[in-house]
């Protein structure tokens, strides 16, 4: 697949040439330093395994309890979602909802939705909506804060420590492991290799797009 | 306002917002759709500046009581104490654990402040004209981008201390109202990075400078 000569740098809008890109490679706006295209070292059924071992450790790390707590005499645990429960009963509604977005329903969806869109990039030519969903996916990321959420238990944990035994759990790991898996697997996404065997919407070289609406 | 458009606009060259395509424009004054994705193809994200600068101003107004009310609310044996997010810093370091004190103060206190501050020095400059250095701004606001969502630190510690807490029979802590605003102050910051388009730094520093390349 030829890449495109010619791009605007998304970050200044400076048209320049794009230089033939090495595996693993990645280019840079000559103004402004954006990033303006990447070629990933391996693609395709890496990326593929990758979600799927994601899917997994999102399930064990929401499944597992995340810490188990004694204190006189007493023992108890918590997840993922028993943190989020306790905040709604606790009267915080809205706070659970954004951590319930951040901690499990942002990781889950997009690792969800980019299994669907590597399932369907296996058939050519890639369905258009493959494309779209990708391009979904870009805005679900930000709010996917797996690294901030796995600090932020630790901080807690040192908090409770000197009131009570905290012992991590397996969700703990789990969310250590995604912490590493997630970032490798975003580095193995071909974006620009899926879109160019997307089948485009109109005759690429007509040089007028689609009108615009009314 | 009106900024002249610089760049690949000026040459009547679009850049999909969705997809990435670089394609003509259709017509100077309505580009068109992308030809591969189909997206609505826009010149500069819409009304970046203001959406921007709303979701800014409403972030500035909310620090204040997401800094001054309790995040959480503890009761032991009797005793009651609030917590703001500074008092649960100074706790933390008092507690010995001074290398988390450190992380919490930089992500709750030094990343929301400095977020706001950017990203209000960026909108000014643009807004003046007056960007100088448009190399730095634009790298300021993709730091503002990349860092923005540490800030959600302390909601995620205040949730798990209430959630662990609750196991506890010999206290219980609840969350404060500071904790709404904070996680609001966050998302809004997050949002207002989002709504901006660095190419405006571009376009208001080529007409700051006429006579520059
Ligand atoms: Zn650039
Ligand atoms: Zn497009």
């Amino acid at each position: 697949m030829p890449a495109p000569a010619t791009v605007a740098c998304r970050g200044c809008d400076l048209v320049q040439r794009l230089p033939v890109i090495a595996p693993g490679g990645k280019a840079r706006c000559v103004r402004c330093n954006d990033l303006l295209a990447a070629r990933p070292r391996y693609a395709g059924e890496h990326s593929l395994a990758l979600a799927c071992a994601c899917a997994v450790v999102i399930g064990l790390a929401n499944a597992l309890p995340l810490m188990s707590l004694s204190a006189a005499g007493r023992n108890a645990s918590t997840t993922l979602a028993g943190g989020v429960l306790q905040m709604w009963a606790e009267g915080s509604e809205i706070t659970a909802v954004v951590v319930a977005v951040c901690a499990i329903m942002a990781p889950a969806t997009y690792v969800l939705t980019m299994l669907a869109v590597l399932l369907a990039a296996r058939r050519d030519p890639v369905p258009r909506w493959a494309g779209n969903l990708l391009e979904w996916t870009d805005r679900v990321r930000p709010w996917s804060m797996v690294e901030v959420l796995l600090l932020g238990i630790l901080v807690a944990l040192v908090k409770i420590a000197q009131l009570a035994t905290v012992t991590p759990g397996g969700g703990m790991y789990a969310l250590g492991t995604l912490v590493f898996l997630l970032p490798w697997f975003v580095s193995t996404l071909d974006t620009e290799g899926l879109w160019a065997r997307v089948r485009w919407v109109a005759v690429p070289d007509s040089g007028v797009p689609r009108e615009a609406g009314p | 306002m009106s900024l002249t458009l610089q760049g690949a606009a000026a040459a009547g060259i679009v850049t999909c917002d969705e997809c990435g395509l670089t394609s003509r424009a259709a017509t100077a004054t309505a580009p068109g759709h992308c030809p591969r994705c189909g997206e609505a193809l826009e010149w500069r994200r819409e009304r970046a500046l203001q959406r921007t600068a709303a979701l800014l101003l409403a972030a500035a107004i909310l620090y204040v009581p997401a800094n001054l009310l309790p995040v959480l609310d503890t009761t032991a044996l009797g005793s009651q104490q609030d917590d703001t997010i500074l008092s649960g810093v100074v706790f933390l370091y008092q507690s010995g654990s001074w290398p988390l004190a450190i992380i919490v103060f930089i992500a709750s206190i030094v990343i929301p402040i400095g977020k706001i501050v950017a990203l209000a020095v960026v909108l000014v400059a643009v807004q003046r004209r007056s960007t100088r250095d448009p190399r730095r701004h634009t790298r300021l606001y993709r730091l503002v981008e990349i860092i923005g969502r540490w800030s959600m630190l302390d909601v995620f510690v205040d949730t798990f201390v209430v959630a662990l807490v609750q196991l506890s029979p010999l206290m219980s802590v609840r969350p404060g109202p500071g904790v709404v605003y904070f996680m609001a102050v966050v998302v809004l910051t997050m949002l207002a990075a989002r709504s901006f388009d660095s190419r405006l730094i571009w376009d208001a520093a080529a007409m700051g400078k006429p006579h520059d390349k």
